[in-house]
């Protein structure tokens, strides 16, 4: 009896602490989407407290098509994909190399590939800028590229450290047959580091999605430019009228919460792994 | 002799993609840092070599840069502490076979996924003073007694020299700590569930209270998955902005951390001194987190544990 | 999945995606012009409509935002050679001249003198002269007009005329003194429950503003200078007498929470809705206010005026346009300034964002509540007509030091001293 009533007691008092938790993280994108839906007279009455009477989907239009936020979106997603292939093909095919090849200065490569996540660089994009300027790639691809750069230590550092962990009989029964190292790679190596490739994905859209310094100085043409521009661009201009602010940080937000929803097992799976091999 | 180089430059080629756009992107921008900070510019057209002016400069005559190596310190002082131990708390939570856990664990994770600028722009919306929707919240909760002004930097918590503590920092830490925890929960959830069930299992039959088995499995097991947690959340907080930025601007100084400062200055045509700046940190996140590891190798010997 | 088709697509994609890219414009006569002003974004665009139309020259504004990266962007185009044709340049005048001396803007004095100062004298002299250079001038820049303005902005207070009614004050007969500022702030905050006085202080140049224009008038223009030249200290009395100022304000009790977090727009935004009695603001806030509440009843007025009768007011160009001086396409771009400067597109400039003018002869065109602001153009002063110019470094910690102080966690002497110690430390290296 007395276990009993003590098991249930800190039971409550476990879901009450889990629950309390939870409810502090999701009020406030809840009250955001609320206030979204609101006029603004309505919004001024209430704060956006009460659950919108009598919902409206005009803040989201105004975004959209005054904002242009749609196009902007277009944009992130098609730089966040290309972004994000460009970093799993790179930090694979070195991370590969890194852990299972033999080659000059390996070690001095990879330390200063670790040492690069610590070092902010505040002026670097000045001679990137520069550079790029001369090579004609200022728009896109120059920030495809420098993007690629940014995720391109962590993701390296992740995958070597978990084709580390992996044994070499498949490599080596593989080489038997015939395989070359970039076949071996392909076809052996990445299936098996597929839990680590989830994680490069995932944090890597995270960054590119989220990213706004660079990509506010990399474009000169406005109408190539990603969400985060728009958005704060947007913003300055709008940010007295609450429901409208709500409503464009909404629609940057969905996006990668849905992907976070879809992938959460995935992601989760991958942290833990890399958090093991960490 | 020749095949062996072959060998070694298809070996090379592996890795010449990411090394190509590494140099461009990061070591050229770096070497070109490193120039830069020995110089008084202004990016267009003064460039005078000064020698180690600027480093001299931001340790030792600029008053306000320990400030901001402080005001950054205590944003990751609060995060590693309160952050990582409701975090672990959390973790120990979900993981007692909880069967709703999963749930809780998509929503922890949630506020990890959203920019900085989404999460600043949005919680100064509801801070603010006026209207103070925070305010109003804590009121129809009945926890009238805890209302204040959020982001107020008028009165001093605490104060050492030129360091002044605030409500508009604590709140700052908080904001930052409740938008990151989510990784540290993650992370330690996952170094709970891999510690297995047999050590507990045994430790009971000798007869172990809970909290010892915490301190004497939990805790050194944990060791290095704590580590990682620590050196992800300094690298994480101390190089945070924008977030701050969107948030308190500042607030006259008493919310300003390093990486602030250097764009400031970057953007009032210092270029030579926030390059300077840059260094400097950067240097200092780099010693800290070797001797993280360092310890963590240690404790990890003296607790027993092979390291990996 | 075969890797080959895999390398492939990869390759494919990238050679997609660069070779989409935006191609240099090769149109000998297109003219591409950078700005920051987000809020004047569908006026230019119109402007550029209209002149394509009369001259079939293509005209392209391109909007960078917010103004922080807008100048990171100016600087590094500068560097890479790929500035556009006409552009503007944000910051101390300072940063104007390094521009200059790198080569990068084209001096306009040939063609302002043409056909006896004509374009040169349509502009307000004060407006004009913030891009101006003079014989010998502190920045070792070789004297000539650099940039066409095209607007004029000044700062001032506002107040709220509907809440003067409301607390039985008279709404014409706005604050003359220091003292009655804030004896009206307060008298407004205990009977309506509104704040006395926002701003946007998280933003330090507003505070900066108010501390210069206080300070010209307080010790006159020429101590003014000297302190900037370094011959006068700023633990001065007369500068601990400007600083006291905003402690006053805030021991007064009238400011708004939260003042020193925030942004200028939040300010205007809450001012607007009725929330504060008074706030400091520029010309443009007149297309602010009218956007955000167009019902909003307020008046400009000038503080301090009794005090000293030749009182000075920061102003003058509001924004201003350079032309490339490397750019092929010059005599293209100075064309366009020039159009863009006359009274008609002023005129319509004025109509859509509710600026001062640049030109002068505009005046019966400007909204009722600008007009009498045209009373203060000569009392205009602004940093870039000073002989001298304050290090970077010095402003932003003053701009701290009051901003710390309206918060109460600091002394004007100790405002005075660390301003003093950096500025010393300044004018050594």
């Amino acid at each position: 009896m007395y276990y009993q009533v003590k098991k249930v007691i800190v039971l409550i008092l476990l879901h009450t602490f889990l629950l309390s938790v939870a409810l502090s993280c999701i009020t406030p994108l809840l009250w955001m989407l609320n206030a979204s839906f609101k006029t603004d007279t309505e919004f001024r009455e209430d704060l956006g407290l009460k659950i919108a009477s009598s919902p409206t989907l005009e803040n989201y239009k105004t975004a959209l098509t005054e904002g242009n936020l749609g196009f902007y979106f277009l944009n992130s997603v098609f730089y966040t994909f290309i972004t994000v292939l460009s970093i799993v093909m790179v930090s694979s095919l070195a991370a590969y190399g890194f852990s299972r090849l033999q080659f000059p200065c390996k070690n001095v490569i990879f330390f200063m590939f670790l040492a690069a996540m610590m070092i902010p660089l505040p002026a670097g994009f000045v001679p990137v800028y520069i550079l790029l300027n001369k090579l004609h790639l200022v728009n896109r691809t120059g920030y495809v590229l420098a993007m690629t750069n940014i995720g391109l230590s962590f993701s390296i550092y992740l995958l070597k450290t978990f084709f580390d962990q992996l044994p070499r009989d498949l490599e080596d029964a593989a080489r038997i047959d015939g395989c070359n190292k970039l076949r071996i790679w392909w076809n052996v190596g990445l299936p098996l580091v597929a839990p680590a490739l989830a994680v490069v994905i995932i944090f890597n859209s995270l960054n590119v999605w989220n990213e706004f310094v660079l990509a506010s100085l990399m474009f000169t043409e406005d109408n190539l430019m990603p969400l985060q521009v728009g958005l704060m661009e947007f913003y300055n201009r709008n940010i007295i009228q609450h429901t409208l602010l709500m409503a464009s940080l909404t629609i940057a937000a969905v996006p990668i919460i849905l992907l976070y929803l879809v992938m959460q097992r995935q992601i989760i799976k991958g942290i833990t792994a890399g958090a093991m091999v960490g | 002799m020749n095949a062996c180089l072959k060998e070694k430059g298809v070996n090379f080629s592996f890795i010449f993609p990411a090394l190509l756009i590494f140099s461009v992107f990061y070591i050229y921008p770096f070497i070109y840092t490193f120039i830069l900070s020995f110089q008084r510019g202004d990016g267009i057209y003064i460039s005078e070599f000064v020698g180690l002016a600027n480093f001299k400069e931001v340790l030792f005559y600029d008053k306000d840069w320990w400030p901001s190596m402080f005001y950054g310190g205590f944003i990751t002082f609060f995060a590693l502490t309160f952050q990582n131990v409701v975090a672990l708390l959390l973790a120990l939570a979900v993981d007692k076979a909880i069967k709703t856990g999963k749930i809780y664990r998509v929503i922890f994770f949630v506020l990890c996924v959203l920019s900085e600028i989404i999460i600043g722009l949005l919680m100064r919306q509801i801070l603010i003073s006026n209207p103070g929707i925070f305010n109003q919240w804590l009121d129809k909760l009945g926890l009238g007694f805890f209302l204040h002004n959020w982001l107020d930097a008028k009165k001093i918590l605490f104060q050492v020299g030129n360091v002044k503590i605030t409500h508009a920092l604590v709140t700052t830490a908080l904001v930052h700590s409740w938008k990151g925890f989510g990784w540290a929960f993650v992370i330690l959830l996952a170094g709970l569930q891999a510690i297995p069930e047999q050590l507990y299992e045994s430790a009971r039959i000798d007869g172990a209270r809970s909290y010892q088995s915490f301190l004497n499995i939990t805790l050194p097991l944990l060791t290095p998955v704590i580590v990682l947690v620590f050196i992800l959340t300094i690298l994480g907080t101390m190089q945070a902005f924008a977030m701050i930025l969107a948030l308190t601007r500042g607030a006259g100084g008493l919310t300003e951390v390093p990486v602030m400062r250097i764009y400031n200055h970057l953007r009032g045509s210092q270029v030579g001194l926030a390059c300077a700046e840059g260094i400097v940190l950067g240097v200092i996140l780099i010693a800290i987190s070797f001797t993280m590891l360092r310890i963590s190798k240690w404790v990890r010997s003296r607790w027993g544990v092979l390291p990996s | 999945m075969h890797l080959s088709k895999v390398v492939w697509c990869f390759i494919v994609i990238i050679a997609l995606i660069s070779g989409c890219a935006p191609r240099q414009d090769t149109d000998e006569k297109k003219i591409v012009i950078w700005h920051w002003m987000n809020d004047r974004k569908s006026a230019f665009e119109e402007l550029a409509k209209r002149y394509t139309s009369q001259t079939n020259i293509p005209v392209k504004f391109k909007l960078f935002f917010p103004p922080d990266i807008y100048s990171q962007k100016v600087i590094a185009a500068a560097r890479a050679g790929s500035l556009p044709e006409i552009f503007g340049i944000l910051g101390e005048k300072k940063s104007l001249s390094s521009f200059i001396k790198a080569g990068h803007i084209l001096d306009l004095t040939p063609v302002m003198k043409e056909n006896a100062n004509e374009w040169k004298d349509s502009f307000y002299p004060q407006t004009l002269q913030t891009t101006v250079f003079e014989k010998g001038n502190f920045y070792d820049v070789k004297p000539g007009i650099y940039g066409v303005p095209i607007d004029t902005t000044l700062m001032q207070f506002v107040y709220n005329r509907e809440l003067f009614k409301r607390a039985g004050l008279d709404p014409d007969k706005p604050p003359q003194t220091f003292d009655e500022f804030i004896t009206y702030a307060q008298t407004i905050k205990d009977k309506l429950g509104v704040d006395g006085f926002i701003c946007g202080w998280g933003e330090g140049w507003l505070l900066n503003c108010l501390a210069t224009e206080w300070a010209i008038n307080i010790m006159d223009e020429q101590r003014f200078i000297q302190t900037l030249e370094g011959k006068i200290p700023y633990t001065d009395e007369k500068w601990i007498q400007v600083f006291s100022l905003f402690e006053k304000i805030k021991d007064s009790g009238i400011l708004a929470a939260d003042i020193t977090t925030m942004i200028n727009k939040e300010a205007e935004d809450a001012f607007s809705k009725g929330k504060a009695a008074f706030s400091f603001n520029g010309s443009w806030s007149v297309n602010v206010y009218k956007q955000l509440s167009p019902e909003l009843d307020y008046a400009f007025f000038s503080l301090p005026k009794a005090a000293n009768a030749s009182f000075k007011i920061w102003g003058g160009a509001g924004s201003s346009f350079m032309v490339k001086a490397k750019s092929s396409n010059k005599d293209e771009a100075i064309k366009f300034l020039k159009w863009l400067t006359a009274r008609k597109q002023q005129k319509f400039l004025i109509k859509n964002t509710n600026n001062l003018a640049a030109i002068k002869g505009c005046e019966q065109d400007l909204p009722p509540i600008l007009s009498p602001l045209t009373d203060n153009l000569d009392r205009l002063t602004h940093p870039n007509i000073w002989p001298y110019n304050e290090d970077s470094r010095v402003i932003e910690v003053m701009n701290k030091g009051l901003q710390q102080t309206v918060m109460g966690v600091k002394t004007p002497q100790e405002v005075a001293q660390e301003v003093q110690q950096i500025k010393q430390r300044v004018g050594r290296r």
